[in-house]
C-alpha cells in the first residue's frame, strides 16, 4: 500500500495544488473587486503559463 | 491500479471524447468571440449609445416609458424592462406580438430613461455575434439543440474524470509538466495532452458543468413555473384575462418595499414565462458581488398593484444563477477574460491532441483485429 500512496501524491501532488488555487481563484472574484479579482488572476494565470511554457519549449531539458 | 481497470477507463476516456470532441470545438470556437463580445458590440459600433445629457437629467416614470415603446413599435406589447450597470441612463426593452412570445422571435432595443428615445440594439437583434451565440447555445435547433449539448457537456465532464485516473498510470515515472521532446511526436503531444489536460482540469470542469446547467435553462425555468410560481399565484387560476394592465409607473417603489435592500434587474411583464397572466414580476438582485446573481421575483398584481408574493428562491434558481458568471468570465475584469480565452484555446489544444493521439495510435496498433480495412 505505501507505494501506490507515495506515487499518488507525486503524480497529482502539483495539479491538485493548481486545480485548488484555480477554484479559489475563481471563487475570489464573486466576492467582489479590486484585490479579489487579482486572487482569480493568480489562479487561472498559473495554469495557463505552466502549460504554455510545456507548448512552446523545443529543447529537450537540460 | 489494475491493467484491466486502465483499459476499462481508457475505453471510457476514448469514447467519451471521441462523441464530444466535434461540439466541444464548435462551443470552444464560437465562446471565444463571446468572451469579448461587449468590446466587439462596441468596436462594430453595435453597442447603443445615449446622447450626452448632464448628470442630474431626472428619469421618466416607467409608465411613460412603456408609452414610448408601444409608439416605437405599434402592434407589439411589452414583454421585459431590464436595467445594466454599465448603462445607468438605459432601459432595455424587449417587445413582441404578443407577451408569451418565445425569445428569439422578440425585439431589443434601448429607451433612454431621461428623453424616452429609442436607440437601436443590433447585436441583441442579429448579426455576427448572435449567430455565435445561437450557434453556441442551440446550435439553431431549439431545445433538442440545447439539449443534445448539455449532453455533450456531460460527456465532456465524464471524458475530464476518466482522463484524470489516466493521468496516474501515464505519470508515474514521470516528474510533473515533463514534455519529452526527443522521441516522437506522438509521446510529445501525449506529455503535452497531459499536462495541459491536468492543469486546466478545475476550469474545463466548472465550465463545462455550468454550461450544462445554462443549457437545460429552459427545463429550469419551467420547473419554477410549475413549482414555486404556479403556487404563488394559485389564487389567480380561475381569475378572468386582463383587459388592461394597472400603469407601470410605481413598480420598483412597490418591488423595493416588499424586498429591501435589494436592486431591480429585470420586469417581467404579464403573460411572458417569467410572469403570470395577471401579475407583473419584478426581479431584484442581491446587494452584495456574491448575491447579485441571485434573482428574487416580487410578483405585483397588475390591475390593483397589490404585492400578491415575494418569491422564494428555488435551489436550482440559484445555480442557474451563480452558472452565468462562472461559465461567461465576465466578474474579474479584463485580464480574467483573457485568461478565459487562453484557456478556452488551451482546451482546444486537449481536444485536437486528444484525437490526434486517437487516429495515431488506430493507424499504428492493433494490425490483426483490424486487418481488414
Amino acid at each position: 500500500m505505501r507505494p501506490r500512496q507515495a506515487s499518488f501524491w507525486k503524480v497529482f501532488g502539483a495539479p491538485l495544488a493548481l486545480g485548488l488555487l484555480c477554484a479559489a481563484g475563481l471563487f475570489a472574484a464573486l466576492l467582489g473587486d479590486g484585490v479579489w479579482d487579482s486572487l482569480s488572476w493568480l489562479g487561472l494565470g498559473l495554469p495557463t503559463l505552466i502549460a504554455l511554457r510545456g507548448l512552446l519549449r523545443r529543447q529537450p531539458p537540460a | 491500479m489494475k491493467s484491466t481497470t486502465i483499459r476499462r477507463w481508457s475505453l471510457i476516456h476514448t469514447w467519451s471524447s471521441l462523441i464530444c470532441t466535434v461540439f466541444l470545438l464548435l462551443l470552444a470556437l464560437t465562446g471565444l468571440p463571446l468572451i469579448f463580445h461587449h468590446e466587439i458590440d462596441h468596436l462594430l459600433g453595435d453597442a447603443p449609445e445615449l446622447r450626452e445629457m448632464p448628470a442630474d437629467t431626472p428619469h421618466l416614470d416607467l409608465q411613460q416609458l412603456v408609452q414610448a415603446a408601444e409608439a416605437h413599435r405599434p402592434g407589439e406589447v411589452m414583454q421585459y424592462f431590464g436595467w445594466d450597470e454599465d448603462e445607468p441612463n438605459g432601459v432595455m426593452a424587449i417587445m413582441a406580438k404578443t407577451a408569451g412570445t418565445e425569445p428569439n422571435s422578440s425585439h431589443t432595443f434601448m429607451l433612454d430613461a431621461r428623453t424616452g428615445e429609442a436607440v437601436a440594439m443590433p447585436s441583441a437583434n442579429g448579426g455576427l455575434m448572435m449567430v455565435m451565440l445561437r450557434l453556441h447555445v442551440d446550435m439553431f435547433a431549439g431545445l433538442p439543440g440545447k439539449l443534445l449539448l448539455a449532453f455533450m457537456g456531460l460527456l465532456f465532464v465524464l471524458a475530464i474524470v476518466s482522463g484524470t485516473v489516466l493521468y496516474l498510470p501515464f505519470m508515474r515515472r514521470l516528474k510533473f509538466a515533463t514534455v519529452r521532446q526527443d522521441k516522437s511526436s506522438r509521446l510529445r503531444w501525449l506529455d503535452l495532452h497531459n499536462l495541459i489536460g491536468v492543469v486546466t482540469l478545475t476550469w474545463a470542469l466548472v465550465v463545462g458543468v455550468t454550461g450544462v446547467i445554462s443549457a437545460c435553462a429552459d427545463l429550469i425555468i419551467a420547473a419554477w413555473r410549475n413549482d414555486s410560481l404556479s403556487a404563488m399565484v394559485a389564487p389567480y387560476r380561475d381569475a378572468p384575462p386582463l383587459t388592461s394592465l394597472a400603469p407601470a409607473s410605481r413598480l420598483l417603489e412597490i418591488a423595493r418595499e416588499a424586498a429591501p435592500g435589494m436592486q431591480p434587474d429585470f420586469i417581467a411583464f404579464p403573460g411572458t414565462r417569467f410572469s403570470s397572466e395577471h401579475h407583473y414580476a419584478v426581479f431584484l438582485k442581491g446587494g452584495s458581488h456574491l448575491t447579485s446573481h441571485l434573482l428574487t421575483p416580487v410578483l405585483i398584481d397588475a390591475s390593483s398593484l397589490q404585492v400578491t408574493a415575494v418569491g422564494e428562491r428555488p435551489w436550482y434558481m440559484d445555480a442557474m444563477g451563480m452558472s452565468q458568471p462562472l461559465h461567461f468570465g465576465d466578474y474579474g475584469g479584463m485580464p480574467m477574460k483573457l485568461l478565459w480565452a487562453a484557456l478556452d484555446v488551451l482546451t482546444m489544444i486537449v481536444l485536437g491532441s486528444g484525437l490526434y493521439l486517437w487516429t495515431v495510435r488506430r493507424r499504428g496498433g492493433k494490425p490483426t483485429r483490424e486487418g481488414r480495412r
